[in-house]
């Protein structure tokens, strides 16, 4: 491709082709020290997270009345909570809950955003007007009611809890996606497919959907990290995943009753917490500026 | 100018009929009705009785109808558990929650717009990087972690501030015990906004002070000063403000997570009551009042985008 004999700095938001342009484009991101110690991060807590059964010390759920605030000690090193549940237990395997529905509410809102912000660029006219009207309108309101509201009306199992965060969570997407397929529409290999006779449906979906996959990936990491933030204050609420599993929002909640004489059960789980959403902010900022130098803004995630 | 205001206000009254009818939708769809109906202490047959005087037994397209024009003479119903006017229940409260947010707005935009300037001045140095690094912290940390660690640190540890409401029990003046207990929620609540906005005015600080007038600026002798605050200032704080619109939401969804920790008695508490109480006349009222100051924050948004930057004009 043509592209590759450009420098990467020129071209916008070009995907770095090839096995030549990944590899720039690791360089660039390894220069970040920051973004490589929260990459090791992440990677380790979602390991965590994949073998939490075989990991955990101690059942999460087990109830030990008798031994209720238990301090550290070699058997319970985080101590036990109030009703004699093993704390890091608890973490670990909340920690599944809380990034699963963190990855999966992301999935949701970058397949619902994909599609509308393809079919607003790619129609163009009313299509776009009324899909952008609405993006924008659902980017003014106070979503997290919306979920909250949503949540009360029709229960929170695990299903609706990830449906509401992806289905509040995709206008950034829409957005990306939207001024990716616009960009790429006028160019040659667009012309070219059609001009063979591509319908619609194949152009969009091999040639000029797959042309926004670096910009995706970028509003999909902080997509991931705003979807984490937005279920544990859920499930803080007592709108979350509902007790007995473990999260790390509900944990929290049930902490926060105790936080006058034990302070330290709140510490845990707002910390984890804080380090995943960091750890994803922090990689997709240096995402972007890896794959566009140019474009060190803010994002609006 | 008023043509403008003119055509705002029309879309901004489509937009108002458009959300109450989706949430009157949703809510009404809801499997089980409201928790007056579902008390255990309530017989079926009166149960029933009580449904059948709320309307609620009509179809909902009716049910919107009347709630509509009722709405628009500006009666929003009763509360069902409070019994009193919903209009009565949200105007008790809308001050505190103003008085809230308008505080963590005010400390996030004062805070981050001098934080983002020196930072991008001063760009890769150590007060750039410890500020940049604490905007990446800022816009992570969850709003409810933070508040609690807030009370276990200045209510619990130090005992300096107290950890909930807005007054203390039976003192009912004096700004002094107001402001003890607004200190906590609103630096709370201004967190997130100080965050973000922090993140932009360094990056569009950056942008503008790269641009060929600040140079001119610069060559012609300008002081310092008058080249950052009246040339690259005013520029920067054009991306600044429109942010401003997408933080304005942001800001009263964080307010429902922040009056709960604080029992602050706002909108916010009174929003997940509502919701988890199936009130349907709070929850529609709430929405309604949301909806509108959402669309006035950004209509106010709009209006001082115009006078930052002449090249734009409203319509």
């Amino acid at each position: 491709m043509a592209q590759d004999a450009i420098s990467p700095a020129l071209s916008p938001l070009a995907a770095p082709r090839g096995r030549g342009g990944l590899a720039v484009f690791w360089n660039r991101f390894r220069r970040n020290r920051l973004a490589v110690a929260a990459l090791g991060f992440l990677v380790a807590i979602h390991l965590v997270a994949l073998t939490a059964d075989a990991l955990a010390p101690h059942d999460p759920a087990a109830l030990d009345l008798l031994n209720q605030f238990a301090d550290v000690s070699r058997e319970h090193p985080l101590g036990t909570d109030e009703a004699g549940r093993d704390v890091l237990s608890r973490l670990i395997v909340g920690s599944r809950v809380s990034l699963a529905v963190g990855l999966l509410a992301m999935l949701v809102s970058v397949g619902v955003g994909s599609v509308i912000g393809a079919l607003a660029g790619f129609y163009g006219r009313m299509t776009d007007g009324i899909l952008m009207r609405m993006t924008d309108g659902m980017l003014t309101i106070p979503t997290f009611f919306l979920a909250l509201l949503v949540l009360a009306v029709f229960g929170s199992s695990l299903t609706n809890l990830i449906l509401v965060i992806g289905l509040t969570g995709w206008m950034v997407v829409a957005r990306v996606v939207r001024a990716e397929v616009l960009r790429t529409l006028p160019q040659e290999f667009v012309l070219a497919a059609r001009a063979v006779g591509a319908s619609d449906g194949r152009l969009l979906v091999r040639h000029v959907v797959p042309q926004a996959w670096a910009s995706v990936i970028v509003a999909a990491t902080l997509g991931v990290a705003h979807a984490i933030l937005v279920e544990s204050s859920l499930s803080y609420l007592g709108l979350g995943v509902q007790p007995p599993t473990p999260t790390w929002g509900n944990m929290l909640s049930g902490a926060q009753q105790y936080v006058w004489t034990k302070p330290h059960l709140a510490v845990y789980p707002g910390l984890l917490i804080m380090l995943c959403v960091l750890g994803y902010n922090v990689v997709g900022d240096a995402l972007r500026d890896a794959l566009d130098p140019r474009a060190s803004r803010a994002s609006i995630a | 100018m008023s043509r403008y205001l003119l055509v705002r206000a029309c879309q901004g009254a489509v937009l108002l009929l458009i959300v109450s009818a989706v949430i009157f939708l949703i809510v009404h769809s809801a499997p089980g009705g409201p928790a007056i109906l579902n008390n255990p202490d309530v017989d079926p047959h009166t149960a029933q009785a009580i449904a059948r005087d709320l309307g609620l037994t009509d179809p909902v397209p009716v049910q919107y109808a009347r709630w509509l024009g009722r709405a628009i003479r500006g009666n929003l119903g009763r509360s069902y558990q409070h019994q009193i006017p919903v209009v009565q229940l949200i105007a008790n409260r809308i001050p505190n929650t103003l008085i809230l947010t308008g505080t963590a707005l005010a400390l996030g935009v004062l805070a981050a717009i001098p934080l983002g300037v020196i930072s991008a001045v001063r760009r890769y140095s150590a007060v750039d990087y410890t500020a940049t690094v604490g905007a990446f912290i800022g816009v992570s940390i969850p709003t409810f972690w933070l508040g609690i660690m807030f009370i276990v640190l200045f209510s619990v540890t130090l005992g300096w501030l107290p950890s909930a409401g807005m007054r203390t029990a039976g003192v009912t003046t004096g700004a002094g015990d107001l402001l003890r207990h607004l200190i906590m929620p609103a630096v709370v609540l201004s967190t997130f906004p100080l965050a973000q906005l922090m993140r932009y005015a360094r990056s569009s600080m950056v942008e503008v002070l790269s641009q060929d007038y600040v140079r001119t600026a610069q060559a012609k002798g300008l002081s310092p000063w008058r080249v950052l605050g009246v040339h690259a200032l005013r520029n920067a704080l054009i991306p600044v403000v429109t942010v401003l619109g997408v933080i304005i939401p942001r800001l009263l969804s964080g307010a429902v997570i922040t009056e709960t920790i604080f029992a602050w008695p706002g909108l916010g508490r009174l929003a997940v009551d509502a919701a988890v109480t199936r009130d349907y006349p709070v929850i529609m009222g709430l929405t309604m009042t949301t909806a509108v100051l959402v669309i006035v924050c950004n209509l106010l948004t709009d209006v001082a985008y115009v006078s930052l930057d002449p090249r734009i004009s409203l319509r």
